[in-house]
């Protein structure tokens, strides 16, 4: 049995503790908002907070997180009540497909908690682990530039 | 058993209908768009004694934001608030049989199916209405859903609506429009961003296993031998299934089955074959293999002349690479098969399965729902195929199969390599006075329908064999797409070499041949441009008659400042254009760029376009199309190429098939519409990428003084370009 604390409620899970963090959090805990993309910390869009630093979730093992803080997609709004960069996202129209973009949105949460004025060329850095295929990009950026703005 | 009771008996929770056979379209004239398919007008709208208002499509949401669209056309001309309209789209057992969601037709299609329907039901509601209140329909006003203050709801009885479209249909007054024409925020987007159940990735049903298939090392390879053992014991573990070379596993959760298939891969033993061409040599092999040559266009007198200039382009292999692997979910019950897939086409992906399966079409229905973005005929049907296989085995329990990255990028089907000469001449005038232009290229489109092109068909035991392939005819082509210039020549000649030979799998990838045909035709135009002493944005114009394509031309060249823009050493500008499939959406691109010489690394700057998309329904929805289409082929054009040895596909994750991240991006994109409020709707979803890679390729040659004709134009090749 391994303890993890994820978005604020800690929960019993009775997993392998080699199992990545996304398959947990999927599997277990029947949360949608990391993705599976490529199991190889490739492309992002299976991004979570620990401790409030952006991780990949397909590479960590639920095994090094006892005790420690996770946050997920899910832990910053609702559709009726969304977290100020998801409002930022919907107010932009920042999706295509919008597989990519729940890593997005947490891959900028964990940006404007550390720099909350960051400047266009340390948004377009900090979110190159971040793959998007629709093409969806230009309108991410503005909606990071949106959420540092709104409050 | 009727459609009826096997729904029931599936379990499924919805309200069927049967969709009446269809009746020769012929009899009653054209009638528009997929009406002329499903004419029924209660198969597109139906309306409740309650007052919902539900709309059917037969096509799918792929992330183009087609249910944002479809929903303002019906409330546009229903005169209801878009909240209130509930869109089914593509189920078997719901919706109209629209075949693909593909080739930026969904608008045609299905939006003038549905405006036109909506337009006639209003019609109807409004004779109802006339009738009951004993005054002439012309003097009542419709507002809101109800006839002069009578809701829909309380008009509709019986089977009011269930009457046959007209040809014709009192349409609104695109002045006086309210939803159309007008950004609507996406529907599909607030659950997307919040993490609720929206992609059949996030499907759980109640009981479901996880199944993962252990795909074959390359295509061909055989099983020579499979221990099982191992695999079956490990945690969670239910059953492994095997079928000639299909092998599956079946685990209660997820990490158990993929953690176990990774033990069944170590304990398989596969027969290859080096049944793959030297990758330095495909495009020889792609320009001699056997073909079948037709010539599409000739005009005037086109033959050899003097001082010709003549120019090969090159295309490499490029994946769909979705950022989610495909993911489908089948149930098996009671001997019907319910399976929900992101499919484009669930009615062709119905005809494959039953074809597989042996089960008769009738038993089996496909219900869309969303995957991760597509861009063509990626592995969404293989893994409807996979989840169909696996769940007949596991009766009674809904069966998640999920690809893994490493198959997703070694067995979707990739867009074909394909090679272009054009030859051509200016006159002393300055005009084109010979133009010719041949392609090779395999077939663009390899989709089920047939049982053969889904990949497991390929590994059972009664293995089923693709069907030869076929050429798209024109207009619209498949390999030859965008092959014939929308330009006016004095003369020119375009053959289509129909390569027959796929030594690697392919389908159609956004916008199929037209994005390297387009690509090779507007750097030649450049290149001709240049022979002519021209300006290459008003050589353009000289050779343009339709008014639509100047005007966008035009646009896109005022409002990148293409008249004022002054070259600098490392820096160029480059223009491209065309009409995708010459009869859909217009689309110019002004791009700049700035080249390292010494890195060969493109840093794009500003890109402007220019978009004329007929009748605008929602024109955030087309520029964010737009935007998007002119990134990603900006990721075809400066970074993609499928690489490969002589047995496998070796691009297996993102390492080996880099695609462009944020750094890369350009510094801005500005999108510019032109509106034809009236005109038919002129499909969008693919009409950037040509004229982007066009642009690009102008712009770096005009930085460099140096044409590269060979994609993708990766820092390294340019680097080795402008070192020899």
């Amino acid at each position: 049995m391994i303890n993890l604390n994820v978005n604020g409620k800690t929960q019993e899970l009775d997993a392998d503790p080699a199992t990545p963090l996304l398959y947990a959090l999927r599997d277990h805990l029947q949360l949608n908002g990391a993705k599976f993309g490529c199991g190889l910390g490739q492309c992002g869009a299976c991004t979570v907070l620990v401790d409030g630093r952006a991780v990949f979730s397909c590479v960590t093992p639920i095994s090094t997180l006892a005790g420690r803080r996770i946050t997920t997609l899910e832990g910053l709004g609702t559709p009726e009540k969304p977290g100020r960069v998801q409002r930022a996202f919907i107010a932009e129209q920042a999706a295509q497909c919008g597989y990519c973009i729940p890593g997005m949105i947490m891959q900028a949460q964990a940006l404007l908690d550390g720099t909350p004025h960051p400047t266009s060329a340390e948004i377009r850095k900090h979110m190159s682990g971040n793959l998007c295929r629709c093409g969806t990009h230009m309108r991410i950026l503005r909606a990071v530039e949106r959420a540092a703005r709104e409050p | 058993m009727n459609r009826r009771s096997f729904i029931a008996s599936s379990g499924a929770l919805v309200v069927s209908f049967s969709l009446l056979p269809r009746v020769a379209a012929a009899q009653a004239g054209k009638l528009p768009g997929s009406l002329s398919q499903e004419p029924m007008l209660d198969a597109w709208i139906r309306i409740a004694a309650d007052g919902r208002i539900t709309v059917f499509t037969g096509k799918a949401e792929l992330g183009q934001g087609i249910k944002t669209a479809l929903i303002q056309v019906a409330a546009e001309e229903l005169v209801v608030d878009p909240a209130r309209i509930e869109l089914v789209t593509a189920d078997t057992a719901r919706t109209p049989d629209e075949q693909y969601t593909a080739g930026s037709q969904s608008m045609q299609e299905s939006g003038t199916a549905i405006l036109h329907a909506a337009a006639q039901t209003r019609a109807v509601l409004t004779g109802l209405a006339a009738k009951r209140l004993g005054v002439p329909a012309e003097r009542l006003s419709v507002r809101d859903g109800a006839v002069n203050g009578v809701a829909y709801g309380e008009l509709v009885a019986g089977e009011a609506l269930h009457v046959r479209a007209q040809p014709q249909s009192p349409l609104r007054d695109p002045a006086g429009r309210t939803v159309m024409g007008k950004p609507l925020p996406r529907v599909d987007i607030p659950a997307k961003l919040t993490g609720q159940t929206i992609y059949v990735q996030d499907l759980r049903l109640p009981g479901m296993v996880h199944a993962r298939v252990l795909r074959p090392p390359s295509y061909g390879a055989r099983l020579r031998a499979l221990d099982t053992a191992q695999a079956a014991r490990m945690p969670g573990v239910l059953k492994v299934m095997r079928d000639g070379s299909f092998v599956a596993l079946v685990a209660e959760g997820e990490f158990q089955a993929i953690s176990a298939v990774r033990a069944l891969a170590k304990a398989a033993q596969w027969d290859e074959h080096a049944t793959l061409p030297e990758s330095k040599e495909i495009y020889q092999k792609i320009r001699t293999l056997p073909s079948q040559d037709s010539v599409i266009h000739e005009n005037g007198k086109s033959g050899s002349g003097a001082a010709m200039l003549e120019a090969e382009y090159l295309r490499p292999y490029q994946m769909h690479a979705s950022i989610g692997p495909s993911c489908a979910v089948a149930l098996y019950r009671d001997e019907a098969l319910t399976v929900w897939t992101h499919s484009q086409g669930v009615y062709p992906l119905r005809a494959a399965l039953a074809e597989m399966t042996g089960m008769p079409g009738e038993r089996i229905r496909c219900i869309h729902m969303e995957g991760a973005g597509c861009y063509g005929h990626n592995a969404a049907d293989d893994a409807a195929a996979d989840a169909a296989l696996v769940a007949r085995a596991v009766p009674g329990r809904p069966v998640r199969v999920q690809w893994m990255r490493e198959d997703e990028h070694g067995w979707e089907p990739y867009g074909p390599a394909m090679v272009s000469r054009a030859r051509g001449r200016v006159s002393a005038e300055g005009t084109v006075e010979d133009f010719q232009y041949e392609l090779w290229s395999n077939t663009h489109s390899t989709r089920p329908g047939p049982a053969g092109y889904l990949a497991s068909a390929w590994q059972v035991q009664k293995p089923f064999a693709p069907p030869p392939p076929r050429a798209i005819p024109q207009p619209a082509g498949g390999g030859d797409r965008n092959a014939i210039p929308l330009y006016k020549f004095a003369a020119s000649r375009v053959v289509h070499h129909f390569v027959t030979e796929m030594p690697l799998r392919v389908s159609a990838l956004r916008a199929l041949g037209a994005y390297m045909n387009i690509f090779s035709i507007e750097s030649f135009m450049d290149e001709l441009a240049a022979a002519a002493r021209a300006d290459p944005v008003e050589f353009r114009l000289r050779h343009l008659q339709d008014p639509r394509a100047q005007a966008v031309v035009r646009t896109a060249a005022e409002r990148f400042g293409w008249q004022d823009w002054k070259k600098q050493p490392g820096r160029g500008r480059g223009f491209g254009f065309a009409r995708y499939k010459n009869l859909a959406a217009y689309t110019a691109v002004a791009c700049e760029v700035e080249v390292d010489r010494d890195s060969g690394r493109v840093r794009v700057g500003r890109v402007v376009a220019a978009n004329d998309s007929g009748d605008i329904v929602n024109p955030d929805g087309i520029v964010n199309q737009i935007e998007g289409g002119i990134v990603q082929s900006t990721s075809w054009t400066l970074h993609e190429a499928v690489a490969f040895d002589r047995t496998r596909i070796t691009s297996r994750d993102w390492g080996g098939y880099p695609i462009l991240r944020f750094p890369d991006l350009p510094e801005s994109i500005e999108v510019h519409l032109v509106n034809r409020p009236g005109q038919p709707f002129l499909g969008t979803g693919e009409a950037a990428q040509g004229p982007t890679a066009g642009a690009l390729g102008n712009a770096i040659a005009h930085a460099t003084g140096t044409r590269v004709r060979e994609l993708p134009i990766t820092a390294a090749r340019l680097r080795q370009v402008l070192g020899a």
